[in-house]
């Protein structure tokens, strides 16, 4: 076996591990709950769309859907607006306490959620946000703009300063400048950005489990309650977690190029 | 690149400073503030000190779960960096077949970390899971409901199922960034394959293994979704990492106090060791 070839088994091997358990998630959401509890089976024998019926004609699944989804487009809506000015003076200006507000911005990534918990309860009641998208929404910002700052700073770095100078010279104002000139010429990175605050703040759940009760729940909370008087109801559990995978899925596919790089925190 | 002082700058990073000090210097505050007081009700709070922080620190509960805790980061470092850049290594390095490994190794990463949870938690079991069912018919005693090994192991191999890839795809892309004339170079000189890997390969990885292990040392020290999903903890407290702990702790039982300053201690060890970590790496690098 040549080098090439070894190389080929092995990245397929560890693939086919990656794979195995969504495989057999999928393959759960198309059985039904007698298949399922029965005999072990690789593919459904009676193949049924049930389980996602269930889930596309009941409100409390569906609303979870609409609820994440809403949270999420919000944080990165936020994130992006604040972010955006602040990384431009970090690429482009030295200025007081710059390095220390770096590091300060770091270290909110590094508080475990845990921590947060109970205080964020009691901030977002006291104000009146509980069991609302923005509260969710705020919430996550805690990690997702600290990221966003990061990435966006590595990919405005790479664009010459004479830009800025040229613009300036041309009479350019500073907004002008920046919102007709600049954001376009990061498109690319403002768009993979908005890839990794849609997906921190998609996978993550402590907290807008526990800021929220009923009006804005996500759907990851609602998953948690498939066990009824029955038992766990599996197929139903199985087509849900099947559909939170899918916008990932469908996102990750514009930024497969640059992934590694927002994943680095834009520092590769 | 060079920068301009301008300290106008500021009027730009406000927005930011603001919305986070608006959610992290007022929770971390009322944590603090927690922390040193023994809170009845709302006009009955009582300052207390330091005592909360003496009687977390030998509680011994939660020094089992840091224990825990340490082990389980240890794992999964050793583990999944040398398996992410074996990964990399291995992944073609151009065309539609590069682009299709990256998706499906980012696949894990964009889960909900409770399906995750989930996924594993139904993958294992031995009724009706692939996994457990095979073990099980192979001959082997395996349950991680009941066996502490068992749910360390499973809660281990979801890990590195769930983050393997991360330190995979930060490899590849630190891989791509070398430059073909250093393998030409290295191929007049019949560098053998270790050679490349330990000579070329491995010291432009430095940066992005430095960002990998931190970030999985830091995720891996606050996880709580998958374990709880997988095995809530149990069986006993086996698997009871500290962010759970905390949170028994916070919600389950109201031990506000304690759970404060134990909520202060958590945040600084994990600043401490990436602070360790870092200035270590370094300091290595000047050394050179």
């Amino acid at each position: 076996m040549n080098k090439q070839t070894k190389k080929n088994v092995g990245i397929s091997v560890y693939l086919f591990f990656v794979l195995l358990p969504i495989y057999w998630l999928l393959n759960m959401s198309f059985k039904s709950n007698e298949e399922i509890l029965g005999a072990l089976t690789l593919w459904p024998e009676s193949f049924t769309f049930d389980n996602y019926a269930v889930i596309f004609t009941d409100p409390t699944w569906y609303m979870g859907y609409v609820n994440s989804m809403t949270y999420v487009m919000m944080n990165m809506a936020i994130t992006l607006v604040v972010a955006l000015p602040a990384a431009y003076a970090f690429s482009r200006y030295r200025f007081i306490g710059d390095k220390h507000l770096f590091f300060w911005l770091l270290t909110n990534r590094m508080a475990p959620p845990a921590v947060f918990l109970l205080p964020f309860f009691q901030l977002y009641s006291s104000v009146g946000l509980f069991d609302t998208h923005l509260a969710v929404a705020l919430a996550h910002c805690l990690f997702s703009v600290p990221l966003a700052v990061w990435i966006l700073e590595g990919f405005m770095s790479g664009v010459p300063r004479e830009i800025d100078e040229t613009a300036y010279i041309d009479g350019y104002s500073f907004h002008k400048f920046f919102i007709k000139i600049f954001i376009p010429m990061i498109g690319s990175g403002i768009g993979v950005t908005a890839f990794f605050t849609f997906m921190f703040s998609w996978v993550e759940l402590l907290l807008a489990r526990t800021l929220t009760s009923v009006e804005a729940k996500p759907i990851a909370a609602i998953m948690t309650r498939t066990s009824g008087a029955t038992g766990i109801d599996w197929g139903v559990l199985a087509a849900a977690g099947v559909l939170t995978i899918i916008p990932g899925l469908l996102v990750v596919w514009f930024v497969r190029n640059h992934v590694a790089k927002g994943f680095a925190l834009g520092r590769v | 690149m060079k920068k301009v002082v301008n300290n106008k700058a500021w009027f730009l990073v406000l927005p930011v400073v603001v919305l986070v000090a608006f959610s992290a210097i007022i929770p971390l505050m009322t944590v603090v503030n927690y922390s040193v007081q023994d809170i009845f009700d709302v006009n009955n709070a009582y300052f207390v000190g330091a005592e909360w922080y003496r009687d977390i620190l030998q509680n011994p509960r939660l020094q089992d779960s840091l224990v825990r805790q340490f082990i389980f980061s240890f794992f999964v470092l050793l583990i999944e960096i040398p398996l992410g850049i074996a990964v990399a290594l291995m992944m073609p390095t151009k065309g539609a077949r590069a682009s299709l490994c990256l998706i499906l190794l980012a696949i894990p990463l964009l889960i909900p970390l409770n399906v995750v949870g989930t996924i594993w938690q139904v993958f294992g079991r031995t009724d009706i899971g692939l996994f457990g069912w095979t073990l099980t018919h192979l001959g082997m005693d395996y349950n991680y409901a009941s066996n502490p090994i068992d749910a360390w192991f499973t809660v281990l191999l979801m890990d590195v199922w769930h983050w393997t890839s991360l330190v995979a795809l930060l490899c590849y892309s630190g891989l791509r960034a070398i430059p073909d004339v250093y393998y030409q170079a290295a191929s007049i000189d019949r560098a053998s394959g270790w050679a490349i890997f330990r000579y070329i390969q491995l010291p432009k990885l430095q940066s992005v293994l430095v960002i990998g292990v931190l970030l999985r040392f830091m995720d891996s020290f606050m996880i709580y979704t998958e374990p709880f999903v997988l095995t809530g903890g149990g069986p006993g407290n086996s698997t009871t990492f500290l962010s759970q702990t905390l949170t028994q702790m916070a919600i389950g039982q109201f031990d506000v106090g304690p759970a404060a300053a134990f909520s202060l201690i958590y945040f600084l060890i994990v600043l401490l060791v990436s602070w360790l970590f870092f200035t270590t790496i370094s300091h290595m690098d000047k050394a050179k």
